[in-house]
């Protein structure tokens, strides 16, 4: 059987998941378009801390090799998931521009931001 | 090392950005440039293609000179080499269809349409040719996001499209980076053939249990596969023709691309079949994505939105020679993305030319146009051929191999779906066929009025139509050179 370990140290994973959890909430069950903007930046932000949390090393040093230090891995923090992430920022701001341009142009079409109103509009012939 | 992997990239990615600067002032000038930069790329994959093929080798390429596992290797072998070259043809024929009924309407000053087009088949080739997973998903999303502005220039309704596809499509490209950190944090490494070799100790852990899962479910819902494919009817139909085009044919393909991938060279075949049910869940999910996709297609009446149903299940059938997972159905699944590729786009220009030329999109109303636009129609009835599967049209062969690979695998519920499917897409394309030819106009003054689109718009459509017959022809060829050599990936 698989064991979890369930101890305090790994607190900040269930906060991730508590994120996750009501980005996609929000994403999938809020009525408006706004609100599923605001639930996918908390879902993206929930992975970002997720990365961030994993390359957490206590008690190492900055990733610049230090001869005092020595040449020992261990003793440096990971410096590939902070770069993952920065590109991962990049990527969701341009996904949260392109978002936010269509909401306004959506908004000035059907002067509203309600999901199920827009579907019913949508229906009406031109 | 070879550089030919990153030269399929690199026109496209620098003929976007010229296009976009041409573009403000000379508008004219950025279909040009495309045409020129996806025609070198199209160059640049034959070559990559025919290399592969003649030393039964991969092409590398280490970007920045840094070899693998530090650096980000790009990687050209049978499989996207396979894969590239669809890619850019399809590319060069949208690039060159014109505008005013692909697009409808020439791009203006400063709206950067080709760009757009330019940065997703880049994405794309990105996509099929880097070898490390985290680069994957920076090209995943390249592309995605000029899906999104792609599809939006449908108008309002597709702008809504657009909109719910980028929500799913976020949550999907999530799931996946989600996987990835959890086969990073457990395996220290991003390089796909690296990890290979590091996985198998893990196979046992929980960890990499939730990755695979977690990627096949965001792969999935870029995929459309039944039941994620919610948002593609809306973003295909109301997408203009072209842009229709290049996501049916092989925006979706590449997620399909990366499922088989991370099947065959992250992992060992076997975890997905046999200790982790993931083949299981493809094929039902393909099975039932066949069926209702067949069935929605023949309740719609707008050309476009049935072939967007269409499009779901025939999706289904790649996802089944994933799914099935035996060297035959694998075959008949990428058979099925280079079919797929030439006929729905053909299909997709067609409802183009016809609103162009008529203002139409409901087949009812399309009694009568067999004798006003002769040639436009052939090209319609060999695609809907193929689509049914009749041979010698290349449908026929990709569901031939497909039957086999199910028969194979002794799954008679597949086969069933399969010949079932065939027989539901006659309903529909024969009723569009019936009122085309059989039919007379009944007094519909746009039929009255309609007459043969002109050379430029014809000669695509008529290449994609005359494909259908070459590639059903030549069908045994791309399966023995190309194919098996994927498909030995799963029996080594």
């Amino acid at each position: 059987m698989v064991e979890f370990d369930l101890s305090m140290s790994q607190y900040a994973y269930f906060m991730v998941v508590l994120l996750m959890a009501i980005g996609l909430y929000a994403m999938l069950t809020k009525r408006n378009l706004f609100k599923k903007l605001v639930g996918m930046v908390t879902f993206q932000t929930a992975i970002y801390i997720f990365f961030i949390q994993g390359a957490v090393r206590l008690k190492s040093s900055v990733p610049i090799i230090d001869e005092e230090i020595g040449m020992s891995a261990a003793q440096y923090v990971n410096p590939l998931p902070h770069l993952l992430i920065l590109t991962a920022i990049v990527v969701g701001i341009s996904t949260l521009g392109v978002a936010a341009a269509f909401l306004i142009v959506i908004h000035r079409r059907f002067k509203t931001l309600d999901d199920q109103a827009i579907m019913g509009l949508m229906k009406e012939p031109d | 090392m070879s550089n030919l992997p990153v030269l399929i990239i690199m026109p496209l990615l620098l003929a976007s950005f010229l296009a976009v600067l041409f573009g403000i002032w000379w508008p004219g000038w950025a279909r040009f440039i495309s045409i020129i930069g996806t025609g070198m790329a199209l160059v640049a994959s034959i070559v990559g293609l025919s290399k592969v093929l003649s030393t039964g080798e991969a092409l590398h390429h280490y970007m920045g000179g840094w070899p693998p596992p530090i650096g980000v290797e790009y990687v050209l072998d049978h499989l996207s080499a396979f894969m590239v070259v669809i890619i850019n043809l399809i590319g060069l024929i949208a690039v060159v269809y014109p505008p005013a009924p692909g697009l409808y309407e020439v791009p203006r000053k400063g709206i950067p349409t080709y760009a757009l087009i330019l940065l997703l088949l880049g994405g794309l080739n990105g996509t099929v040719l880097v070898g490390d997973l985290f680069t994957l998903y920076v090209f995943l999303a390249i592309y995605s996001v000029a899906t999104y502005g792609l599809v939006s220039l449908g108008g309002d309704r597709a702008m809504v499209a657009s909109l719910r596809y980028l929500i799913l499509g976020t949550i999907a490209g999530g799931f996946y980076f989600l996987g990835v950190g959890f086969i990073y944090f457990t395996v220290g490494t991003l390089n796909m053939a690296d990890a290979a070799n590091l996985l198998p100790a893990f196979y046992d852990s929980p960890t990499i249990m939730a990755a695979v899962a977690l990627i096949v479910v965001g792969m999935g819902v870029k995929l459309a596969l039944f039941p994620l494919h919610v948002w593609l009817p809306d973003a295909h139909s109301y997408a203009p023709p072209v842009v229709a085009a290049l996501l049916a044919a092989i925006q979706v393909k590449a997620a399909a691309y990366v499922i088989v991938r991370i099947m065959l060279t992250v992992f060992q075949p076997e975890y997905f079949t046999d200790t982790l049910p993931v083949t299981t869940v493809i094929v039902v999910a393909s099975a039932g994505g066949i069926v209702f996709g067949s069935v929605m297609a023949i309740a719609q009446s707008d050309f476009k939105r049935m072939l967007a149903y269409s499009t779901v299940a025939q999706i289904g059938f790649v996802g089944l020679g994933i799914g099935l997972a035996n060297p035959l159905a694998l075959v008949g699944g990428l058979l099925h993305i280079l079919n797929h590729a030439f006929m729905k786009s053909c299909l997709f220009l067609v409802a183009g030319g016809i609103k162009h030329q008529t203002g139409l999109q409901q087949i009812p109303r399309f009694a009568g146009l067999g004798r006003k636009m002769p040639l436009t129609m052939a090209c319609f009835t060999v695609a809907a051929l193929s689509m049914i599967g009749i041979p010698p049209t290349a449908g026929f062969f990709s569901k031939w191999y497909l039957v086999l690979g199910s028969i194979d695998a002794q799954n008679w519920a597949v086969v069933a779906v399969i010949l079932l499917s065939s027989l539901l897409s006659a309903v529909y394309f024969f009723r569009a066929i019936e009122k085309i030819y059989t039919k007379s106009s009944e007094g519909e003054p746009a039929v009255e009025q309609a007459n043969e689109p002109s050379a430029r718009i014809l000669m695509p459509i008529a290449l994609l139509a005359g494909g259908i017959i070459i590639l059903g022809l030549t069908n045994a060829f791309i399966v023995t050179q190309v194919l098996n050599p994927v498909a030995a990936l799963l029996s080594p």
